[in-house]
């Protein structure tokens, strides 16, 4: 007989490097009776962009939490950086950064009065604090505002200074929780440019995010919903099983009129609306065999282009979801 | 109730709103008119001011200066002939946990003075519509995140708002559910109902027939979602090479590129309009430097690199003339 609280069943620390920054097996997490993670597992490899794709309320937050050794796996357990979560969380949160949804700022401290408490937390030597602070500045583009109150700042300085305190003290390995929620397209293209140069020099990025189309950004990811993960690979993998089918594009007046009258078709296995856009997978029927554009027209619509697309990722999401019967 | 039969076009006619907090211009001169049965996208980072923007509209926040006209009523002194006309519904909807899906709608039904002979007709339709029947006697902290915004989106619905005020109505909730929301909006478009819409995703934004792009209190972009991609000065092509991170500088240096971005495992490079020869300007870049080129292609711009591409030049150019930015489309 197991019991969760006997620790037979986690991955002992394998050594200091084992090629692995992340190692989690049957990591579960509940509140009474409510189950935040069901069963999860999975492996970040060193370097890579790792994206945690799942709604509000999925257990991206709890995971995150259990692996930075702020809460305890109620079984399961992983290793980070190979240090051990549940026995060892000091030396995991030494080897760490964590950015959290609310970037953890004081609001009316000034930017410089915000880089010193930080760089006061991991110990940083004078000489350390200054050139981490300058690469900060000019990272962010704060250069010229490290005196103004972070409460002022835009929502986009905000988030690039929050990463520059949550990697004050070079961590190897960055826990990003929801870092784009809030911010405009510009912001948020600059500053998954800013992940990848972290990337390029070795850092290992674990991010969180609800907006599907960011997991283009990362070299693997998992899709996790309701506690259980879904789907784990690079994105062409995740997408595999979509790929053979015929996805097509059709411009349309009328769409979602259009797209309920394609729906009732043998040929359609699956429709919805992406943009103003209607798409239909017809499985691995091939476009010809469909005859969708004689049927719309014949219906009264007004067809533009039909073109044949790849799958994204929110449409593998939602394949998989509704593939195991769950009901959103 | 909703008065269907009164002849104003305009659904929502905004002049020079300006909201003050302490002395945070939260909304900062707002002009703006929405024609009746248009869907229309506010888009914008958190504390751009949407929300104060919103609740000023639903009557719910007053301005501190200027005023909007709902269905050619003052929301400033006519107030009470506003708020039968629309619902609302706000990021911190509230419905009552421990009551059922079926009583929550009751319970709104009450509050919005509808009256009780029509009040099971409509909860049923309303429960059919958002396909939350089977649900009825479930209490409402048990449904997941996309059906409890459904169930506030019915609840929302049960005066028969001619206009309807959504912020955020979908954040954070699963796609299948988001697509499931929107399509009752399509629905609620089709009968003739007005609805602004605050959203953070672009693919919701692309369903709008106007979005707007608002930052610091004021809207610096408006257009329709084809409009807003067709002012990207420049095309769109897609390049797929071994070592994508390793070729972004090979790229970047190129004269003709204006900007790039990853997906996935490709890049998408936002190269000058006139540059025709750019394709293998790219491709002779790439090959020089010793990568290996799977395809160079023309590809769409989407409306995430529209927004990111015109946000900077539209912020700049918003302290000095709106006139030109805010071209209304025809």
């Amino acid at each position: 007989m197991q019991f969760p609280w006997t620790k037979t069943d986690r991955p002992r620390p394998s050594g200091v490097d084992d090629g692995d920054a992340i190692v989690v097996s049957g990591l579960r997490k509940t509140f009474g009776d409510f189950v935040a993670v069901d069963s999860v597992d999975f492996r970040v490899k060193r370097g890579e962009i790792f994206g945690f794709l799942g709604p509000n309320g999925s257990g991206k937050t709890t995971t995150i939490r259990m692996l930075c050794g702020v809460i305890a796996p109620t079984s399961g357990g992983g290793t980070v950086m190979g240090y051990d979560v549940v026995d060892e969380p000091e030396r995991v949160r030494e080897n760490i950064g964590y950015m959290s949804q609310k970037f953890s700022l004081f609001q009316d401290l000034t930017v410089d009065e915000n880089l010193r408490f930080y760089s006061g937390i991991y110990g940083l030597t004078p000489e350390k604090y200054a050139e981490r602070r300058a690469y900060i500045l000019r990272m962010a583009d704060l250069e010229g505002r490290e005196n103004e109150l972070t409460g002022n700042l835009s929502v986009g300085w905000k988030q690039r200074l929050a990463l520059g305190c949550a990697t004050i003290h070079e961590p190897k390995l960055i826990f990003l929780d929801e870092p784009t929620s809030g911010v405009d397209p510009t912001a948020r293209r600059q500053f998954w440019e800013l992940l990848n140069d972290l990337a390029n020099e070795g850092v290992t990025l674990f991010v969180t995010t609800h907006y599907m189309d960011e997991a283009t950004h990362c070299n693997r990811l998992a899709f996790i919903y309701r506690g259980n993960i879904i789907a784990e690979g690079t994105p062409q993998e995740v997408k595999a099983d979509l790929t053979a089918d015929t996805i097509l594009q059709i411009a349309v007046d009328r769409g979602e009129e259009a797209l309920a009258a394609l729906e009732g078709l043998e040929s359609v296995d699956e429709g919805y609306m992406q943009g103003s856009l209607v798409h239909v997978n017809l499985g691995r029927r091939t476009a010809e065999d469909a005859g969708l554009r004689e049927f719309l027209v014949d219906h009264g619509f007004e067809v533009g282009a039909i073109d044949r697309v790849e799958p994204t990722l929110e449409d593998a999401f939602v394949h998989l979801v509704t593939q195991q019967g769950g009901r959103a | 109730m909703a008065d269907r039969t009164d002849s104003v076009e305009t659904a929502i006619d905004v002049r020079a709103i300006t909201r003050v907090f302490r002395n945070v211009k939260a909304v900062d001169d707002v002009t703006l008119a929405i024609p009746r049965g248009e869907v229309f996208g506010l888009v914008g980072p958190d504390g751009a001011g949407k929300s104060t923007l919103i609740r000023m509209l639903a009557t719910v926040l007053a301005p501190t200066s200027g005023d909007a006209l709902v269905f050619g009523h003052s929301v400033l002194t006519d107030p009470h002939h506003v708020k039968p006309r629309i619902g609302y519904m706000s990021q911190a909807f509230s419905l009552y946990g421990d009551l059922t899906v079926q009583e929550n709608l009751d319970f709104f039904a009450e509050l919005r003075g509808v009256p009780h002979r029509d009040m099971a007709s409509r909860s049923k339709r309303l429960l059919e519509f958002s396909g939350l029947t089977e649900f009825r006697t479930r209490q409402a902290q048990f449904l997941s995140g996309g059906m409890k915004q459904k169930l506030a989106l019915a609840a929302t619905l049960i005066s028969e708002p001619d206009l309807l005020f959504l912020d955020e109505p979908t954040t954070g909730v699963d796609p299948v559910s988001r697509r499931e929301f929107w399509r009752i909006i399509s629905g609620l478009h089709r009968d003739g109902i007005t609805v602004f819409v605050a959203t953070p995703y672009m693919d919701e934004a692309d369903r709008c027939d106007e979005i707007a792009f608002m930052t610091q209190g004021r809207i610096i972009l408006r257009d329709t979602p084809s409009g807003m991609k067709g002012r990207v000065p420049g095309r769109v092509i897609e390049v797929a090479v071994n070592d994508y991170r390793a070729a972004m500088p090979v790229l970047r240096a190129l004269p003709c590129v204006h900007s790039l971005e990853v997906s996935g495992d490709m890049l998408r490079v936002l190269v000058s309009k006139d540059a025709d020869a750019c394709e293998s300007t790219l491709r002779d870049a790439l090959t020089g430097a010793g990568f290996t080129v799977r395809h160079v292609t023309p590809s769409q711009t989407d409306l995430e690199m529209a927004f990111a591409t015109l946000i900077p030049t539209a912020a700049k150019n918003s302290d000095t003339s709106d006139a030109d930015i805010l071209a209304v489309p025809e």
